[in-house]
């Protein structure tokens, strides 16, 4: 009993990674109408300043937390600015294909300093250890990492559903000329978003760096499994992209308790059983 | 219409000469397989316009069946060839008829999604010997008397192999089918009010790319006599996709000239180790920024021709 | 008709604009001076909304000249002309779906102060206040238009453009947005029309400009209107 507890908590937790993405690169989709396939090396290049930042500066986890969003944001911001701007007006496609290159290029690079393999980040002193919870023995960091993943998602998601900032995200989203010609800085806001999903993955890479090791191919095969997350749920609704993360990544957790040979590919079978049955997605919102 | 059968001669006199000159044939074969699977890409992204970011899947696939025909089996050259290019065929029926269901986008997360579950399952397969991959792969006797392990002798079947299904593209993308998909690459709600099943034609479409992807993917084995993961994995189908952006998407001599180009970098870049990756990924970045229409587009464009 | 010493709010002067590659605009000239109500008519695709969407700065390429309370706004983006001083209703009326009407109506900024304030905006238009949860769309046609107007009065700026405000609307409510525009004149507001429905603009206009091609051909005051109804008649086909 106590291995599928086990296992349906790694599955939260591989959960938790995919719903911080998957909201992410849904928020870049829907201003920016780009699928940033780059999520995957700025999830990696998360990870890896909270390594540079322990191992350079001494700067713990709980440095990291705050900073490595916040430096991998601001290198998100500058991409936009100088690439993602030339793809505006083109086939979304092209973006793909750009993206898909900048992820190349930053994994190469990381590669060829750190090699393949990872590099082990320490567990901060004050999450180790595990609780008591009578049915099962809960790490707490695992814990951790469930829960802030779940007040991150919702955070973003009252900023984006409640407030007037989300509003002027959601309007601009719809109709970014019209926003514009009220005299908001729409450039600006487009280059904030993406900021945004790009600080999400790279929260998600701090988060990860104590559980899985810090190296360059850690968030290569995660966004092909996000990418099936987001067939499966949809970009057209915040909310939607958080839950089928969840979900999924509970589901990942079971299927490698019963069916371990599995458990890699359960994702993508679901995937193509939903696009079978409802091939827009669970949220329904068309292309 | 002429500048394309010019230089289909020009090209096929070319590459017969190979031989004759100082260049290493087995450089050339390669190139011609992977020249192949752009071809067999391009018709999809070219002609229908869907980006199939999962094509490994088809190169792979037949690539194993055609490897584990030879060399468990010992069936004759041909057959591996049928065997492993049927493999690629039902994969592309299965996978298609998945994929078609959504566009643009979400179709190439589809298949990129697709491929990675083949990958996965041939991770595991026993038949595809895992991580190791199938070596020593016989090249056999082709028609029972052509040796193909003479290094010439491969290199004209793998030429003329070649040269056949160039044709047989170029006659299926300027065939009353091809100007169909073209009208749906253009348009596609406007060939839905002309009554056309716009999703039978690409998945039509898809089939015949995947397939030919699969052909190509038969003949490597005879080149590398390695059949490897490599082959399936998702960095192979980013590779084919920057071929044909490189050499020029909806031409016909540019997924080719593509080829030709990355697989002359990656050999000649080898000992440069990972930054093959990145110099890749910057090519890809230039491309889509500034040169989508890749060399051969641009010179056709240049010389307002249509290559 | 004695000239007007005042500077108008809005001059513009040789105006053309593209959409892609069509040449839409051939050289617009006109001015609107302060307090005025200024109508463009004419014909279905003479340019009269491509020419407010070009001094919005929302088309694709422009030349000429579009001077703004004195200021030459030619090359400004959309939204440095915004704040400038110039309120835009469009067409479409462009409620966004993915907001309420609350944050429909709150959504453009201030950009001047003097903005009108809220319980002012809810006694011109009353409806608004009892669907302020609704989905913006969920709204009919006409309470979608007030909802249009309602916004960019809000923000302060005192020279309105607006784009066929009365198109596919009920008699009823043609009537109450007449009035809403008289109101907003009698407050002084400078306002540039773009109006099909030529009854509608007659009472409320000061002067009339008749589009075709993209040119201005014709001019009138709103007194000189019945002496040229056959003139008016033949450019308008109706």
């Amino acid at each position: 009993m106590q291995a599928l507890y086990g296992q349906l908590l790694v599955g939260l937790i591989n959960g938790s990674f995919y719903a911080l993405l998957s909201l992410g690169l849904a928020v870049i989709f829907g201003m920016l109408e780009i699928i940033n396939f780059a999520h995957g090396a700025l999830y990696m290049m998360g990870a890896f300043t909270a390594y540079f930042l322990l191992h350079y500066f001494g700067l713990n986890y709980w440095w990291a937390l705050l900073f490595a969003p916040l430096i991998v944001g601001a290198f998100g911001m500058l991409l936009e600015r100088t690439l993602l701007r030339g793809l505006q007006g083109l086939d979304p496609l092209y973006g793909l294909l750009l993206t898909f290159g900048l992820a190349l290029v930053i994994q190469g690079i990381f590669q060829n300093y750190f090699g393949s393999s990872g590099m082990p980040y320490a567990m901060p002193a004050e999450l180790r250890g595990a609780v008591n919870l009578g049915f099962m023995y809960l790490p707490i960091y695992r814990g951790w990492v469930v829960i802030v993943s779940l007040v991150v998602c919702l955070a973003t998601w009252f900023l984006i559903e409640r407030t007037r900032l989300g509003a002027y995200l959601r309007a601009a989203t719809e109709n970014p000329t019209l926003v514009r010609a009220f005299g908001i800085n729409v450039p600006l806001m487009i280059t904030l978003t993406y900021g945004l999903g790009v600080g999400l993955a790279a929260l998600a890479g701090v988060l990860s760096a104590p559980i899985n090791q810090v190296g360059p191919l850690m968030g290569a095969d995660l966004i092909i499994v996000v990418f099936a997350v987001v067939v499966i749920g949809g970009m057209g609704s915040i909310m939607g992209s958080v839950i089928t993360g969840f979900s999924l990544g509970v589901i990942e957790g079971l299927t490698k308790y019963f069916y371990p040979e599995a458990s890699n590919t359960v994702v993508f079978v679901l995937m193509v059983l939903v696009l079978l049955v409802k091939p827009t997605g669970l949220t329904g919102r068309a292309n | 219409m002429a500048d394309e059968i010019a230089g289909f001669f020009v090209m096929a006199v070319l590459l017969a000469a190979v031989p004759f000159t100082g260049i290493y044939p087995y450089f050339v074969m390669q190139a011609l397989c992977f020249s192949l699977f752009a071809c067999a890409f391009n018709l999809l992204i070219g002609y229908s316009g869907l980006l199939s970011f999962g094509h490994s899947m088809f190169l792979g696939t037949a690539g194993y069946f055609t490897a584990y025909s030879l060399k468990s089996w010992g069936v004759p050259p041909v057959a591996g060839v049928l065997i492993g290019v049927f493999a690629a065929a039902v994969l592309s029926v299965i996978t298609g008829a998945i994929a078609i269901r959504r566009q643009g986008i979400y179709f190439a997360m589809i298949t990129l999604a697709l491929s990675q579950l083949m990958y996965f399952i041939y991770l595991r397969a026993p038949f595809t010997g895992g991580e190791d991959g199938i070596q020593g792969i016989p090249q056999g006797m082709l028609f029972g008397f052509i040796d193909l392990s003479n290094t010439n002798t491969l290199y004209y079947f793998i030429l003329s192999v070649f040269l056949l299904a160039f044709l047989l593209i170029y006659r299926i993308v300027n065939s009353p089918f091809g100007e169909v998909l073209k009208s749906i690459r253009e348009n596609e709600p406007r060939a839905i009010s002309l009554g056309y099943k716009v999703d039978q034609y690409k998945l039509m479409a898809f089939i015949l790319s995947g397939t030919l992807a699969g052909l190509a993917g038969s003949l490597k084995m005879f080149v590398t006599q390695n059949a490897s993961l490599t082959d399936v994995h998702w960095t192979m189908s980013g590779e084919v996709v920057l071929m044909t952006l490189v050499g020029g998407l909806g031409t016909s001599f540019g997924p080719i000239v593509g080829a030709f180009i990355i697989v002359a970098m990656q050999q000649y870049l080898s000992e440069f180790g990972q930054w093959v990756m990145v110099m890749q990924g910057a090519v890809f970045i230039v491309c889509v920024l500034t040169f989508r229409r890749g060399i051969v587009g641009e010179i056709a464009h240049y010389f307002k021709r249509s290559l | 008709m004695a000239e007007a010493a005042t500077a108008p709010v809005l001059d513009v002067k040789g105006l053309q604009a593209w959409y892609g590659e069509s040449h839409v605009l051939h050289g617009m000239d006109f001015q609107v001076r302060p307090g005025e109500v200024v109508t463009l008519l004419g014909r279905n695709g003479a340019g009269k909304s491509t020419t407010l969407k070009s001094i919005m700065g929302i088309i694709g390429k422009r030349r000429g000249s579009v001077m703004f309370e004195g200021k030459e706004t030619i090359h400004l983006t959309s939204d440095k002309i915004a704040r400038l001083g110039i309120a835009f209703c469009p067409e479409e009326r462009g409620i966004f779906s993915s907001l309420d009407v609350k944050e429909n109506l709150m959504l453009p900024p201030a950009i001047r102060p003097g903005g009108m304030p809220v319980e002012r905006i809810f006694d011109l238009f009353p409806n608004l206040k009892e669907r302020l949860t609704s989905q913006g769309t969920k709204l009919s046609g006409g309470e979608q238009q007030m909802l249009a107007i309602a916004r960019i009065l809000r923000t302060g700026a005192r020279f309105l453009m607006l784009d066929e405000p009365t198109e596919g609307l009920a008699p009823v409510i043609i009537q109450q947005i007449g009035r809403t525009i008289s109101r907003l004149k009698a407050e002084g507001f400078t306002i540039l029309l773009v109006e099909q429905n030529f009854r509608f603009a007659a009472d409320l206009a000061d002067r009339f400009y008749v589009v075709e091609h993209g040119q201005v051909i014709d001019t009138f005051a709103s007194g000189e209107l019945e002496a040229n109804m056959q003139k008016l008649h033949q450019y308008l086909g109706v």
